[in-house]
């Protein structure tokens, strides 16, 4: 400010050069008011100055708020491009100079590595993608999205969200009847590499993957993306977009094309379960399947790296459904906080992605599989006796102590009940299951809201249920993956009406019951049997080491009107059970719990059992959390998390051996540092052909 | 201390600052303040010294702050009032928004087959000057703006390997996949993209449309080789057969993919170590029709130019999109050389030479195009018949008349004489003895390091071709350039081939080099099938070229030119050296439309199962708006175009869009060319 009053002397000294000077001191006494410096040397009187400013005012607009701001932004965007200058042409090799400097030189990025040691592109490598991190297209839409045309509206810069977020959502949305394109509007998944290889600009997914793999002579001829829209239904990205069969062809002909090599797939998070289905898919007969014949996994694939695969479901996926506040699935909301926790909008922005989201099959896909028999019922889990990660060293001794001294009270009450994944109220979590009184929702009458006429404009089905309903589903307590099910038949029939139409979520008991032919199994590894191929290898690559969602606590939300009823209580807490705002974790990747990722190849797929009827080997492959070093690493070379471990050095080492020929033998068999083995232990599936004779535990 | 300093050496600048910078009648004030105001004076020059100092950065900030903020003011409203404005537009622009309202539906996939130069290329693998460019384009979209940032690096990259025309050592760039890699060739510089959104409208999208990227550097076997491009189009165009209830696709190639596709559509018949194994049958039963846009079938005579002296327009198609590079006085003309050095490794250019000889081109006193009327500026297609020759009743239209016909079939003639001269008043010297004479090459050592082979070639040789009173045909012409480019023209004949096949059933003509010349293949057995020749006419396009020798004769300097200062008053077809006949700016009228208005038409020779052809041109109206160009690219934004093809996907016949639409004197130049059929 104050060289601005000092520049206006300039223009109006045009006195003579005594008034020069008294004028100017005139100016800083005028509009100077913050300037104390100049203000308590001014010796002039009053007058003279009231005088003066009389004769001045015409010439002060010149340099007015305009002219500062202008200025302003000028300086702005002149030191702005100074610095996009030296930027530009500052050699690309600079930051990595400075990072050496300061932290000694950097391991060479595994492509360069193992380029060194001789490696070379051998078998054809397919991408799989997973929830949320593929691009979507519109193709074709309403007057409100006009000129987005093959624009994506999912991935990039999701700018789309903040221009015309009604538009958007309503976009994204999928027909609630059908889960297929609503009237008049297609969104279509991106197709190539370019449909997952970022998901924002400059945050990666596949793309150093894509990058190492380059490395060592893969390009565009020997790898293949497998885009599929997320957020359908399987067997409905076959139905509406032949995604399936895509899929098949393009594994043919990159194995025909590449001298009769099998392919590499790799499939991330949802992926996984995308292409258990595939496998089943591929060679079923002909109506339903791709008629590929019993033998089409055996002849074109080599190995399925899954990477962070939620085989047996997320609990975070409950959450989502339930009240929309998960992390994963809520992702917008991580991405445009101001948007979504925006005063005007408040709690009716979560319930527009919440409604969004119902809409979306696929989500359905995650909800946890198997039941109690997997995931722990009232009093017992896989997990039990699991010391929380971040105070792991510290009480490890007494840990050990507890367990030796074998007093099943002093367990109990120590760790948490992870079987019961939603409770209402952190008593109920902890009590012990005697002591808790349920009332059964299931026959309850849901009532009428009495405030449907307020909100009709924003539709979730919570709606319909009515007070009565509300009061039923918070009086069950407390819910085990069992009566999760059930419990969101309740809340959300409609969605849940087309969810088990596709997908399944129980533990087949006899496998050779003809209706596990239908596609609506295949995708639960505890309902479908592997195909028969031998020679083909299953890794379970994921991280461990981070705090990840396992069971909630949650209340019931104030507001009862227009909003969804319930939420996770964040002020449950407690330091000895891993209750964190009201949520209980594991380990894990941050997403998906150890359980899930690696159970299916800890036990349920080991050796010949009758999941896996051929034999195919499998290994665990896990990678344990390390926070990146320095800012420059970005996300970090050694990170565990669900979609940053795609960066993660040591895992795509093991991706390029595997891609390059190696077996799992010759990558060093299993690497376990979590308790897996454990776990899977405790689990008690019959994993043998025959009807069971012994009773559960 | 410092600022004490600074405080007394100001005062001077503050001064004259003050004197330019305020009204004249200020005067140098600073000098009659007294000595013991030390303090006030102090602070005063303080004072001026910052409006003094800043005033020359303030007034900087101020302007560039103005014009910002303007410029974001207009941006805003701009964006504010788009949707409105382009509202109103949309059902004009597009063709598709009319006919769905009339209930059309897209029913056969479409595959998209791109022309040279349009497609994208992209970096999978480089030296280190192009670090941090992976999977970045080099070639379309942002590409050309590393053009201007590192040169040599991109010129480098972007050239392929001198003696196998694949990816030399350490370099792999690849065609972009996918939709991206061809809707727009640069930033706002549409090729597909309108035909895209068109075909949108109907109900296409992923699954049933289908873009077939390849890399147009490669000769046409060689993308299969290097990127089994070839096989990838098959399992597309066989799985959108499928997955599309059993619906035929249609093709709709462009430019040079007319070619590609030929080739693609021998290939694919042929037996495995070769070809693509799909059986003689295999087009009869996936594809309904090939929509050829602007087919280059004949090849372009530009293209001799091209590789003549890097003159031609389409291949050097850079030179436009980056004048200042070219033209600048730094690299002068190097630009070209390099340019030359660049297109002359890919092969695809030779394939775009043209085809059939003298029988199609003309030789050097007949040319198909005799009785063209060049006036276009005037009066386009101002027919005459034969009889009215010797009419003359409208002395008007006697202007219009060439007397004398051009002489096309002299495709390079070396002085203006050259092209006009009768063949016998033309000396006979046969190139033959000049490559005789060549054969004792003296390599010229002073030039050091080769950048192109005119640097092997003695100057004596190159004064010798260049002398004047020499004229090419389309025949001699490939004497010419096997001695001006021996290395590319072996590479090259091993893969095109630019003759007339006088039997076809020779064994020899199975082989993979004559797949993709009209005049040397059958097309396949598959009586259903259409064949659409659609290109605009009405523009002038270049067919001859007169040359001269270039001034200077340097190292390092092309040593031909195009003798821009030939020219002939109005009414002729001769501009700046070029001589133009009718066409669509890049192909004349004659490559486009032969194959379907005789070559094919009917049961020929080579077209034994007697598909259906059909011409279609699109005339070019002179206030050439973009959605009514016919020129070689815009025209697939030509909305009289963009409905055919949408009706033809849609399911129509040939017959049903209107038959043959001809407005240019392609059935008569047909019909004056000797071929047997």
């Amino acid at each position: 400010m104050s060289s601005l009053r000092r520049r206006k002397p300039i223009n109006e000294s045009s006195d003579s050069k005594h008034n020069e000077e008294e004028e100017d001191e005139d100016h800083d006494d005028v509009d100077a008011d913050g300037d104390d410096d100049v203000n308590g040397k001014n010796k002039k009187t009053p007058s003279k100055i009231k005088k003066k400013r009389g004769e001045k005012p015409p010439k002060q607009p010149k340099w007015s708020c305009m002219d500062t701001c202008c200025w302003f932004i000028g300086c702005i965007c002149i030191i702005w491009w100074l610095l996009l200058f030296l930027y530009n042409a500052m050699p690309a090799s600079f930051p990595q100079y400075v990072t050496e400097a300061i932290t000694g030189p950097l391991p060479d990025p595994p492509g360069v590595k193992l380029k060194k040691e001789g490696l070379e592109a051998k078998h054809p490598v397919v991408f799989v993608p997973g929830i949320v991190t593929g691009g979507l297209e519109l193709w074709e839409g309403r007057e409100c999205a006009e000129g987005l045309f093959r624009k994506r509206l999912w991935g990039g810069t999701f700018g789309e969200v903040y221009k015309r977020p009604l538009c958007w959502v309503e976009h994204m949305s999928l027909d609630n009847e059908t889960g297929l394109d609503p009237c008049g509007i297609r969104v279509r998944p991106v197709s190539g590499l370019v449909a997952a290889d970022y998901f924002a600009p400059g945050y990666f997914v596949w793309a150093v993957l894509i990058a190492n793999l380059a490395r060592i002579g893969y390009e565009d001829k020997t790898m293949y993306m497998a885009a599929y829209d997320w957020r359908l239904s399987f067997q409905n990205t076959e139905v509406r977009d032949q995604t399936l069969s895509r899929i098949k062809s393009n594994i043919e002909l990159l194995v025909a094309t590449n001298g009769g090599r099998k392919v590499v797939v790799i499939p991330h998070s949802m992926g996984v379960l995308y292409f258990l289905h595939f496998m089943k898919w591929v060679e079923a007969p002909a109506p339903m399947g791709g008629g590929g014949g019993p033998d089409w996994c055996s002849k074109h694939i080599k190995a399925v790296v899954n990477i962070g695969g939620p085989f047996l479901g997320v609990p975070k996926a409950i959450a989502g459904l339930f009240s929309a506040e998960a992390k994963d699935i809520a992702v917008a909301r991580a991405l445009a906080p101001g948007f979504l926790d925006n005063d005007i909008f408040q709690f009716q922005t979560l319930q527009h992605v919440m409604r969004m989201s119902r809409t979306w099959d696929s989500t359905m896909s995650m909800i946890p599989r198997g039941g109690n028999t997997i995931w722990g019922g009232l009093d017992w889990s896989p997990e039990e006796g699991n010391s929380c990660a971040k105070k792991r060293e510290k009480k490890n001794e007494t840990q050990i102590a507890d367990q030796a001294g074998s007093e099943n009270a002093v367990c109990k009450a120590k760790s948490a009940n992870y079987g019961r994944i939603i409770s209402f109220g952190k008593d109920v979590a902890e009590a012990p299951s005697s002591d808790i009184e349920r009332i059964d929702f299931r026959g309850a009458i849901k009532g009428h809201s009495a405030a449907n006429t307020t909100c009709r404009d924003v539709w979730t089905e919570y709606h319909d249920m009515g007070f009565a309903g509300i009061k039923a589903v918070a009086e069950y307590k407390t819910y085990t993956a069992d009566s999760l099910v059930d419990l969101l038949h309740f809340v959300a029939p409609k969605m849940m009406a087309r969810g088990t139409a596709h997908f399944s979520y129980g533990v087949a008991d006899n496998l050779d019951d003809p209706q596990y032919k239908h596609y609506k199994y295949w995708s639960n590894p505890l309902e479908t049997r592997l195909p028969n191929a031998p020679d083909m290898e299953i890794y379970s690559l994921y991280g461990v080491g981070l705090p990840t969602e396992r069971a909630y606590v949650y209340k019931l939300s104030p507001h009862a009107e227009c909003s969804i009823p319930f939420k996770i209580d964040t002020s449950a807490d407690d330091e000895d059970t891993c209750l964190r705002d009201g949520v209980y974790s594991v380990d894990g990747d941050e997403t998906v719990p150890v359980l899930s990722a690696g159970f299916m190849c800890a036990k349920g797929w080991r050796g010949k059992t009758r999941f896996n009827p051929s034999g195919i080997r499998t290994y665990i492959r896990e990678y344990n959390h390390l926070p990146p070093a320095n800012l420059l690493e970005g996300r970090g070379t050694l990170s565990g998390a669900h979609v940053d471990i795609m960066g993660n050095f040591a895992l795509i080492e093991d991706v390029i051996r595997i891609a390059a020929g190696a077996s799992g033998e010759e990558l060093g068999g299993d690497q376990v540092y979590s308790k897996i083995f454990n776990w899977s232990e405790k689990i008690n599936l019959r994993l043998d052909e025959e009807i069971p004779v012994h009773s559960s535990r | 201390m410092a600022s004490n300093f600074l405080r007394l050496r100001k005062p001077y600048y503050v001064e004259s600052t003050i004197n330019c910078s305020s009204s004249s009648d200020q005067k140098p004030v600073n000098l009659s303040f007294g000595i013991n105001e030390t303090r006030n004076q102090t602070k005063k020059r303080q004072a001026k010294e910052h409006h003094g100092r800043r005033s020359c950065l303030d007034s900087c900030c101020w302007v560039t702050g103005y014009l910002c903020t303007t410029w974001w003011l207009l941006l805003f409203l701009y964006h504010c009032c788009l949707p409105f404005t382009v509202g109103h537009e949309v059902p004009e622009l597009m063709p598709a928004a009319r006919l769905k309202r009339e209930g059309l539906k897209g029913i056969h996939p479409v595959v998209l087959v791109p022309g040279i130069v349009t497609g994208g290329l992209e970096l999978w693998e480089g030296k280190p000057c192009a670090d941090g460019l992976f999977r970045k384009r080099l070639w379309g979209g942002g590409g050309f703006t590393q053009l201007l940032k590192r040169p040599l690096c991109w010129l480098e990259h972007l050239s392929l390997h001198n003696e196998t025309g694949l990816d030399p050592p350490g370099i792999r760039v690849r065609p972009v996949p996918g939709l991206f890699g061809a809707d727009y060739s640069a930033p706002g510089y549409f090729v597909w993209d309108v035909l895209v959104k068109n075909l949108a409208k109907i109900g296409y999208e992923g699954k049933n449309l289908h873009m077939a990227a390849y890399d147009w550097r490669l000769s046409f076997q060689n993308t299969e080789v290097r990127d089994c491009a070839l096989s990838k189009l098959k399992s597309k165009i066989e799985l959108m057969y499928r997955a599309n209830g059993n619906k035929k696709v249609v093709v709709v190639p462009h430019s040079m993919g007319v070619a590609y596709f030929l080739h693609f559509l021998k290939w694919v018949e042929t037996p495995p170590p070769m070809g693509g194994g799909g059986g003689p049958g295999w087009c009869a039963e996936h594809i309904k029709a090939i929509v050829n846009i602007g087919p280059s079938f004949l090849g372009v005579p530009k293209a001799v130019s091209n590789i003549l002296s890097a003159e031609g327009k389409d291949v050097a198609y850079f030179r436009a999109m980056a004048p200042g590079v070219l033209d600048s006085g730094t690299l002068g003309l190097r630009a070209l050389e390099h340019v030359m050095r660049v297109s002359r490794t890919w092969d695809s250019v030779v394939s775009l030479m043209p085809k059939g000889g003298e029988t199609i081109w003309g030789n050097m006193d007949w040319s198909p195009e005799d009785e063209h009327v060049c006036e276009f500026s005037k009066k386009r297609y101002f027919r005459f018949s034969p009889s009215d020759n010797n009419v003359n009743n409208s002395d008007a239209k006697q202007v219009f008349r060439v007397k004398d016909p051009v002489k096309y079939g002299r495709i390079i003639s070396f002085g203006k004489a050259a092209s006009v001269l009768h063949s016998s008043q033309l000396p006979t010297t046969v190139l033959k003895e000049i490559l005789h004479m060549s054969a004792s090459r003296n390599f010229n050592s002073s030039c050091g390091e080769a950048w192109t082979e005119y640097d092997e070639m003695s100057r004596e040789s190159i004064r010798k071709i260049g002398a004047a009173d020499k004229a090419y045909t389309a025949t001699t012409l490939f004497d010419l350039l096997h001695f001006v480019a021996p290395k590319m023209m072996n590479r090259a004949e091993a893969h095109f081939s630019h003759g007339i096949a006088d039997n076809l059933e020779d064994p020899k003509y199975n082989h993979y080099k004559y797949w993709s010349n009209p005049l040397e293949m059958k097309l396949p057995d598959a009586p259903n099938m259409e064949i659409y020749c659609s290109y605009g006419v009405g523009i002038p396009t270049e067919r001859s070229n007169v040359y001269k020798l270039s001034p200077s004769n340097k190292c390092k300097h092309i040593p031909y030119q195009i003798d821009t200062l030939v020219d002939e008053e109005d009414g002729s077809c001769l501009k700046s050296g070029v001589y133009f006949a009718d066409g669509d700016e890049s192909v004349p009228v004659l490559s486009a439309g032969f194959m379907c208005a005789k070559g094919w038409k009917g049961r020929t020779r080579f077209n034994p199962s007697g598909i259906n052809t059909y011409v279609r041109e699109y005339q070019s109206k002179p206030p050439t708006s973009g959605i009514k160009s016919t020129a070689h690219v815009d025209i697939m934004g030509n909305i009289a175009l963009i409905e055919d093809k949408l009706r033809v996907a849609a399911g129509a016949t040939g017959e049903e869009i209107g038959g043959d639409k001809v407005y240019s004197d392609i059935l008569r130049m047909s019909e004056r060319i000797n071929l047997q059929l």
